[in-house]
């Protein structure tokens, strides 16, 4: 009765997302989370559906998932809102490196243009004078995570999951114990982001904290996700602690301010240094920021891999432990390519973009 | 106490107001919706105290700001939402 | 750049001003820090038309004209760290540097939630109150007042004296239990004597006790009200309804500085010793937000607090008279307690969160704040969940959810601005 085709850990983003496609597979699934429906990093996400050039399998596992992501499109709760994004370019040197950055995306199918510099003044007329133009990609979108968590979820309850609130307290030969002393058996997925290494501590986890601000309402001031183009170094570079301008239009007309990365912090302070310099950073590109009220600051936890893409698939050594987690700032972006690659795997069918990449086995031998 | 008025704007009318009083008092005395919610509904203030954040309108220019704890100066431009 | 102080007292009503008071007459250099543009807190709020009540206004013009008393009037504290507070004010955003802090912000109405609650016109009890002593016109209005506690004759004697033709005062609270309350006023004179002036300037306005407003009719505005009393229902016209149901402690600043609240029935307090220490070296509290104790134990507790913080003791004196105040406090407390029923007044589609438009019935199936935030938008807007937090209390769905920066809506400015040298990490 305890028995599962798939036992999945963890109710984020990732988790949920596993659930809905393994369920709708056909499978009989449990689902593992004793804390809120998409409260960990899902919930401090952005949600900005978002694919980033620098690295090929990134690329190709985003764009997978954001045409995934257009079957959502329709539900309301989602807050799905196609408003573009619109990478910004401070200076000549970053606009001169916007048609090879269009020209890798083109290779992975996304178009993306170049705006140039009275167009971008038209597009976002807010934006800091003396800015040297920028990339847009229209088809990106932002959604609202917990949301979208919650409904992949629902989809999943619908077709017979079972949602068990307990923690996981081990793996072992026949599938999960919990904290409550049952025990599930059945191959176990474990999606649990920074809390991996409780489960998989062959799998190293770096948590990198970062910050995020919301306003009041504001419709209109700004109408794209923007980004400076210097955003890729901020999040693909490995410093200790930086910060880059990326704000968004919510559908509310409010507008979330980011973004912070710091490693070695584990405490969920606001760190009011760093909104500091995250807000400065804003400032140079939307000086209109400055009048805006805040009304919440929150921190979140993005899991790090060993080398920055998320481990998805078998856990070398374990026969029936699979893993998808660490996808550090694009978990809600590739949470859907995320899942089929791995669930697909599992059933033994191939997959639609390569899955080596993400193999486990590449850290964990 | 003190009798001085002066005069503010609020959405295009003068008001000629007495000194020290709030801006929420003012649009009040003309009788003025003070915003809508999320949801469309007229609101006004609730709490009286810069608690409850229902009296928000536009002062000089700044959007959101709390009319109950805003007094009134010469010459403030008073935007409610219409 | 930054100011430093001896001592920072926040808030200036009573407590505030008792504890800048006590702190300046032992040479500490005081900043005395108000939202409001002027000092007296709530209870002491400056009425345009009619100044300041006496014994206010002496206290005030002591601690305000006192040398070592620095007065920051409507200035918000956005953000607070051990030795430091984030100041916003309209001319912009400042920090000052304490070697001890005086908590002393007070409580909010307890505003309950019931059918036509968002209609404009409909208003707390106490807020009625500061809005007409800073000019809201109720010159000729027909004004029903309601819900709990003195607050109510008090708010009813304001709106009178502003024009107002106040139809009747509706407390929830038995006729046995308010009795009871009124016969014990012989223990504290002072009260006693407030009441019976309060009743001569009430004359002729009906007091019925165990009466709620049920709903409140109007379509973009109140028109009308129904009252539910042992005599059944009745609709009353009116222009205003001034309705609220007691007092909540702000506990939001003293929680983001680590001190330990208390839990007193469904709503926290801020927890403190006999000379007003709380949990946390060097930060002190006084006054309603240290539990709902009225104006008189307030500027007691302030005092205690004021000495204390520049590293005198009190006198036992002080001690002795703010035990007997505190003990007003208990005795408010067990007489208007809230009947059940007026935990029953809102319905399904009644709107809980005013800021995002949140029915009670969107909320079911919830079991704590943050779920229900996560998946609702419940307590996501400007007030911070102050307004929906405390009634979802009281209606025992769920507490509120943990505060997150800034205490108050601030403005970017006030938080991207290089506001000292040497930045400091700081804790929620």
């Amino acid at each position: 009765m305890n028995s599962y085709d798939l036992i999945i850990v963890g109710a984020g983003i990732v988790g949920t997302a596993c659930a809905d496609y393994a369920s709708e597979q056909g499978l009989r699934v449990a689902i593992v989370e004793p804390g809120t429906i998409g409260g960990g990093a899902t919930a401090a996400a952005m949600g900005h559906l978002v694919a980033m050039d620098d690295d090929p399998a990134e690329l190709a596992l985003a764009h997978y998932s954001l045409q995934l992501w257009e079957a959502f499109t329709g539900v309301p709760q989602l807050e799905y809102s196609r408003c573009g994004t619109l990478w910004v370019a401070a200076n000549e040197r970053e606009y001169a490196l916007i048609p090879t950055k269009i020209a890798r995306l083109a290779a992975a199918s996304i178009k993306a243009e170049l705006i140039e510099r009275e167009r971008l003044y038209q597009l976002e007329p807010a934006l800091a004078a003396g800015l040297a133009g920028g990339m847009l990609v229209a088809r990106e979108a932002v959604i609202y995570p917990p949301a979208a968590a919650r409904h992949f979820l629902d989809r999943a309850l619908a077709r017979g999951t079972v949602l068990h609130r307990s923690h996981a307290t081990a793996i072992n030969h026949t599938g999960l114990q919990l904290a409550d002393h049952s025990l599930l058996s059945g191959p176990v997925l474990v999606a649990t982001g920074c809390a991996l290494p409780q489960l998989l501590p062959q799998l190293p986890m770096r948590a990198r904290k970062g910050h995020l601000v919301i306003t009041d309402r504001y419709p209109n001031l700004v109408h794209h996700q923007l980004l400076e183009l210097g955003y890729a170094d901020s999040a693909h570079g490995d410093a200790d602690s930086s910060v880059a301008f990326n704000i968004q239009p919510r559908p509310t007309g409010q507008i979330l301010i980011g973004s912070s990365r710091e490693y070695g912090s584990t405490a969920a302070d606001v760190s009011m240094a760093t909104v500091t310099r995250m807000l400065q950073r804003c400032f140079r590109y939307l000086p209109a920021l400055r009048q805006l009220q805040a009304v919440r600051i929150w921190t979140g936890f993005r899991p790090v891999s060993a080398d920055g893409l998320p481990y998805l698939g078998r856990v070398p050594g374990q026969a029936e432990v699979w893993v998808a987690a660490g996808h550090e700032g694009l978990g809600v972006s590739t949470s859907l390519g995320s899942a089929r690659l791995v669930i697909d795997q599992l059933l033994g069918r191939a997959t639609a973009i390569d899955a080596r990449p993400y193999d486990p086995a590449r850290i964990a031998a | 106490m003190s009798a001085a008025r002066l005069t503010i704007d609020i959405n295009g009318h003068a008001l000629e107001v007495a000194e020290g009083i709030s801006v929420a008092a003012a649009i009040a005395i003309l009788g003025l919706p003070f915003r809508r919610s999320v949801g469309g509904q007229w609101r006004a203030p609730l709490c009286g105290m810069g608690v409850c954040f229902e009296c928000r309108v536009r002062i000089d220019g700044l959007a959101q700001q709390r009319a109950c704890m805003t007094i009134v100066r010469a010459g403030m431009q008073v935007c409610t939402d219409d | 750049m930054t100011e430093r102080y001896d001592i920072a007292v926040v808030g200036a009503g009573p407590a505030g001003l008792a504890a800048a008071l006590a702190a300046a007459t032992h040479g500490a250099r005081v900043a005395l820090i108000d939202a409001q543009a002027h000092a007296g807190g709530q209870v002491w709020r400056k009425d345009v038309a009619h100044g300041w009540p006496r014994r206010a206004q002496a206290a005030i013009t002591q601690a305000l004209h006192h040398p070592h008393v620095t007065w920051l009037a409507q200035t918000q504290v956005v953000h607070a760290d051990p030795h430091s507070l984030l100041l916003e004010s309209a001319v912009g955003a400042q920090r000052i540097d304490y070697a001890a802090l005086v908590l002393a912000n007070g409580a909010r109405e307890l505003l309950l939630p019931f059918p036509g609650w968002t209609l404009p016109g409909v208003t707390g009890a106490g807020a009625l109150q500061a809005l007409a002593k800073q000019g809201w016109p109720l010159q000729g209005r027909r004004v029903v007042i309601a819900g709990s506690g003195p607050l109510l004759l008090a708010a009813a004697a304001t709106a009178r004296r502003h024009g107002a033709h106040v139809l009747g005062i509706y407390e929830q609270a038995d006729a046995a239990n308010v009795q009871r309350f009124a016969r014990s006023l012989w223990r504290w004179p002072q009260k006693a004597m407030q009441a019976a002036l309060l009743r001569g300037q009430l004359a002729g306005i009906p007091y019925r006790c165990g009466s709620v407003v049920r709903t409140a009719h109007g379509d973009s505005a109140l028109r009308a009200v129904t009252v539910e009393s042992a005599r059944g229902s009745e609709r009353l016209d009116c222009d205003q309804l001034a309705v609220g149901y007691g007092l909540v402690p702000n506990t939001e600043l003293a929680q983001s500085l680590g001190c330990r609240l208390r839990q007193q029935g469904v709503h926290a307090s801020v927890e403190v010793d006999a000379m007003q220490r709380s949990s946390v070296a060097h930060i002190y509290a006084a006054g309603e937000q240290c539990g709902i104790g009225g104006r008189d134990s307030a500027w007691l507790e302030g005092s205690i607090a004021g000495h204390a913080a520049a590293g005198a003791p009190a006198a036992a004196s002080l001690l002795r008279q703010q035990r007997h105040a505190r003990a007003f406090a208990q005795a408010l407390e067990t007489h208007f307690a809230l009947q059940p029923r007026v935990r029953t007044l809102a319905q399904p589609d009644t709107l809980i969160c005013r800021c995002e438009d949140i029915s009670l019935q969107a909320l079911d199936g919830y079991s704590d704040a943050r779920s229900a935030k996560l998946a609702t938008r419940c307590g996501m807007g400007a007030c911070q969940g102050r307004i929906c937090g405390a009634a979802l209390a009281e209606l025992g769905r769920f507490p509120r959810s943990g505060t997150r920066p800034p205490l108050f809506p601030a403005r970017l400015a006030s938080l991207g601005d290089n506001l000292s040298d040497n930045h400091r990490e700081s804790s929620v």
